[in-house]
């Protein structure tokens, strides 16, 4: 490309928080930029299999919604943002449905709902139990439907974002994976959609390509970082490789059972059983595992032959795949062995109602982003909604912030030094480094043994240790791919670096909240402390390096009260 | 843990050394479990000896459609083949106990990029815009959800779970004889817009597609892409739904006359017994008595550019009509052979049901008679076990 792409507003990320930003932006009439580093239908949301919650039933209310949201947040959740989100579920669910969504009908030919964790109504709206996919692929239909506004960039990955002298986001520098070219793309508004950083852990539900850029990117870029700590570990993923089981089969019936035969959630959440909040279950199946009521393998059992046949091949088609294909399991006939296993990010960049960071001009939606809706525990089929919610207010914030600003001056050496980083990575020698494949193995093992579902002191901080010794031997590992062409190990040793970044910032602020709330437990102190930690952590980096600073819990109408389910 | 050989189909484009120019076979050697995937053993070559190995992947899940390949010649993904499996397929082509690697090889019908990465923007994704991929309402939405009947969603959300890996694609006989044949995803495509009751296009779409050059007709029954589907999407089976439903429901000709050469296809065989090809050329192009008395120009043009076909056919003796006129001189024709297939088409006709894995699940017909036949009783005994 012989001159400077430029846009109104780009994107960063194009699963469904970065699409729903692109088609918001021009539907305001400004140009978009819409760039992913893998091609759109390949991103990680295609993995959300249950739902999306809404209440859009006339016997359902937001406020209901929102107070399940709450809770399920062990009020770390900032209510303002869970109001909104709650309030604009059900016309965004129309949207979807109106623009193409098969969503399931009931006998009446109207939308209808299954039950979900920690959900006081049935208000889950599905495809099968392949939801995200068929929003995701429906979205994409609609960028093809208005490419005339929207350029797309497949399969180019973003390095940095570019920050002028202000301090203000104008832009992006991309390398076109497809021939290693690298490109300075100006806007007047940045939208980060990159998703989550699950990556850092091993095993876990979550794509390859979840290695956390964009929070990484928003960090170096001075950003702040919130709620690092809150990291959900998902009730049922397969053990070994960590595939995701939906709660849609707890939701439609399914029970877990330990090596005993027993239903032993009865223990631990007696009302709702399965369909407790996520780190609730998780928490009673470690305990189970840990206590030796668990199966060799160290899991439980999920069983779901307790789900009528013909309601299974209809509702979880995907999981009796999953169980076929990668457990060699049928799951309509027997019961499969789970465990709980790394899923989800609450936190994230920090940013208000609209998507709005700290750095003017940059914003971000979805996974990569922290507004918070989540706090300590995200429910189940709140996080498709997050990512169209949010998604579509930053990109119509985002385009009225174009309209106001020009675009930005910013100086081509922010090329010249991206491509002097990836020359130096060429440079590394064999003989002075590790594999970056060797480094990403031993951070993982280490996070899913010491930041998982119970965490104390002493692992955390030799967590911590590790990370920062990674970090120093990232900076030295080397790649055996050189060339221009597709270059996947150079682009696995910039994700390297920025996994090591957001676990640094992840284990520092699970050292510092010394408490146990939502997902962080800490054994060392297991009660909730409202009094001194009902407040978020969070994370930038200034000069010397990170920095801890604190900032307050927004409480609108809900008082913290005990959690039980 | 078990040994595997992985014999990967290499292309490095920027390759300096002799041996690596063009294409080139590179076996690895991986130590795994035989339950995990092929994806996983790439991963491990690349991780441990070979960082230039190129594929794409992302999930690891069959979800993302990342990692299209071809494994011992078939197309599939990566990430749901277990090397266990991929192995004993290969070794039904072992002699004298020889070791025989799991072959590893770029997607068919596209050009490759880099080793395992192959470029389907100009294979699929130009084609797939080809089909109008977007639903068209008719008139504005309404205030709450469009009413639609719950198995209408179902039925559409069998083309709906197509990932877009391009497995069919890769393996479609048609593409590789005519590759600008639309194919087989793109056709699954179209179906779940022509399919879906909310969509206001349905009889423009069904006419498009009928007069794409190289649309829906092209496709030739090879049940490719059905074996190749990771998601049980089953693009040859929307293809002849739309076909049904261009031809039959909105008697739409198509640009090809395949529509009218389907139709005599299936007249003369139920006439005869058996494929007569010389009269399928004629009903093809001109059919029935008018047709024949006042053959059109297209008719008569399409009947000349058969001409080599049918000269050939001649003289191969294909062409043949007198034996299967008179019953039991065809050695593909017993006595009682036109009187079996009258039943066989009776039969189809009568169970003409739309069969859809949503609907009917992996386990095929067994459950579909059994929970015709009781489906309250099997519903109550599915719930209280």
């Amino acid at each position: 490309m012989g001159r400077v792409p430029e846009h109104d507003v780009l994107v960063i990320g194009a699963g469904l928080a970065g699409q729903r930003a692109a088609l918001a932006a021009a539907e305001k009439g400004v140009s978009v930029g819409i760039i992913s580093k893998v091609h759109p239908v390949r991103s990680h949301s295609n993995a959300a299999q249950g739902g999306i919650n809404a209440a859009l039933d006339v016997d359902d209310s937001w406020e209901s919604h929102a107070f399940d949201t709450i809770k399920g947040s062990d009020y770390l959740g900032d209510q303002d943002a869970i109001e909104v989100m709650c309030r604009e579920a059900p016309d965004e669910l129309l949207h979807l449905e109106h623009i193409g969504v098969t969503f399931h009908r009931n006998e009446k030919g109207q939308l209808g709902t299954r039950a979900f964790g920690g959900a006081s109504k049935a208000r889950t709206y599905y495809v099968a139990d392949i939801t995200g996919q068929a929003i995701m692929h429906v979205l994409y239909e609609q960028l093809m439907k208005y490419a005339e506004q929207i350029d797309r960039y497949e399969e180019w990955f973003t390095t940095d974002l570019a920050i002028d002298d202000e301090g203000r986001c104008v832009g992006a520098v991309t390398r076109n994976i497809m021939d290693g070219s690298t490109e300075l793309f100006k806007a007047k508004s940045v939208i980060l959609a990159s998703g989550g950083n699950g990556q850092i852990w091993q095993p876990t539900t979550n794509a390859l390509i979840c290695t956390g850029d964009g929070i990484a990117m928003a960090y170096r870029a001075g950003a702040t970082l919130m709620d690092m700590e809150m990291i959900q570990y998902h009730p049922t993923t397969l053990a070994g490789k960590g595939f995701l089981i939906t709660e849609g089969a707890r939701g439609e019936g399914a029970h877990l059972l330990n090596a005993k035969g027993e239903r032993f959630m009865e223990r631990y959440a007696p009302n709702k059983m399965e369909l407790a909040s996520r780190d609730v279950v998780s928490r009673a199946e470690q305990t189970e595992i840990n206590e030796g009521r668990g199966f060799p393998d160290g899991t439980v059992a999920l069983d779901v032959t307790v789900v009528p046949r013909k309601r299974i091949q209809e509702a979880l088609r995907e999981i009796v795949l999953v169980g076929r294909d990668f457990a060699g399991v049928d799951i309509t006939r027997e019961p499969i062995h789970i465990k709980p296993g790394n899923h989800y990010t609450m936190g994230g960049v920090k940013t208000d109602v609209w998507g709005r960071t700290n750095v003017p001009g940059l914003y971000a939606a979805g996974e990569v982003a922290c507004v918070s809706v989540h706090g300590g525990n995200r429910l189940g089929a709140n996080s498709l909604l997050d990512t169209l919610i949010f998604g579509r207010r930053s990109g119509e914030d985002g385009a009225q912030h174009a309209k106001g600003h020009g675009q930005g001056q910013v100086s081509r050496s922010v090329l010249t030094d991206a491509e002097a980083r990836v020359e130096a990575i060429f440079a590394r020698s064999h003989e002075s480094g590790r594999r970056v494949s060797e480094i990403k193995a031993e951070l993982g093992k280490t996070m899913d043994e010491k930041v998982a579902v119970f965490r104390d002191e002493e692992g955390i901080q030799s967590a911590l240790e590790t990370v920062q010794r990674l970090k120093e031997e990232a900076g030295s590992a080397y790649v055996d791919d050189r060339g221009t062409i597709f270059n996947q190990d150079v682009l696995g040793a910039i994700e390297l670096q920025n996994m090591l970044e957001n676990a640094e910032a992840c284990c520092m602020a699970a050292l510092e909240r010394r408490e146990s709330r939502g997902a962080q437990y800490r054994t060392d102190y297991p009660e909730r402390n409202d009094e001194e930690w009902l407040k978020h952590i969070d994370v930038s980096l200034n000069g010397e390096g990170p920095e801890i600073s604190y900032s307050p819990v927004t409480i609108t109408d809900w008082q913290p009260q005990e959690r039980t389910y | 843990m078990s040994a595997f050989m992985l014999k990967v189909r290499r292309y490095q484009p920027e390759a300096e050394e002799d041996d690596k120019r063009g294409a080139y076979w590179e076996t690895f050697d991986v130590d795994l479990e035989p339950t995990l995937s092929v994806l996983d053993g790439l991963l491990q070559a690349k991780a441990h000896e070979d960082g230039t190995l190129a594929v794409r992947c992302s999930c690891r899940a069959a979800i993302c459609g990342s990692c299209g390949v071809r494994i011992n010649g078939n197309s599939t993904l990566a990430c749901k083949t277990q090397l266990g499996d991929a192995q004993a397929e290969a070794d039904r082509t072992a002699r004298n106990g020889e070791n025989v690697p799991i072959t590893v090889e770029p997607m068919g019908n596209m050009p490759v990029i880099k080793d395992l990465v192959t470029d389907m923007e100009s294979t699929h994704w130009e084609k797939f815009r080809r089909v109008t991929p977007w639903l068209l309402p008719s008139g504005p939405p309404p205030e709450r959800e469009y009413i639609v009947p719950a198995e209408a969603m179902v039925d559409v959300t069998q083309s709906v779970a197509c990932i877009q890996c391009g497995a069919c694609v890769s393996s479609c006989l048609s593409m590789e004889a005519d590759p600008e044949f639309i194919g087989p995803a793109a056709l699954a495509k179209a179906y779940r817009f022509v399919g879906d009751p909310r969509d206001g296009q349905t009889t423009e779409r069904l006419y498009d597609l009928a007069n794409d050059p190289h649309g829906m007709y092209d496709c030739t029954h090879c049940f490719s892409c059905i074996d190749a589907c990771p998601k049980g999407v089953a693009p040859m089976n929307q293809i002849m739904r739309l076909r049904r439903l261009a031809g039959d429901e909105h008697d739409i000709d198509d640009v090809n006359n395949g529509r009218r050469h389907e139709r005599a296809f299936v007249k003369i065989i139920e006439k005869k017994g058996t494929l007569d090809e010389s009269a399928l050329l004629q009903d093809s192009y001109a059919p029935g008595i008018k047709g024949k008395l006042k053959p059109t120009v297209a008719s008569i043009r399409g009947l000349l550019q058969s001409l080599p076909t049918a000269v050939r056919g001649v003289r191969t003796g294909k062409m043949r009509s007198i034996p299967k006129l008179i019953p039991g001189v065809h050695h593909k024709l017993p006595g009682d052979a036109q009187g079996h297939v009258k039943k066989a088409y009776e039969r189809a006709e009568e169970s003409n049901i739309q069969l859809n894995l949503y609907v009917i699940g992996e386990g095929g017909e067994e459950d579909v008679t059994a929970e015709a036949v009781e489906p309250e009783a099997v519903s109550e005994e599915a719930s209280t076990s």
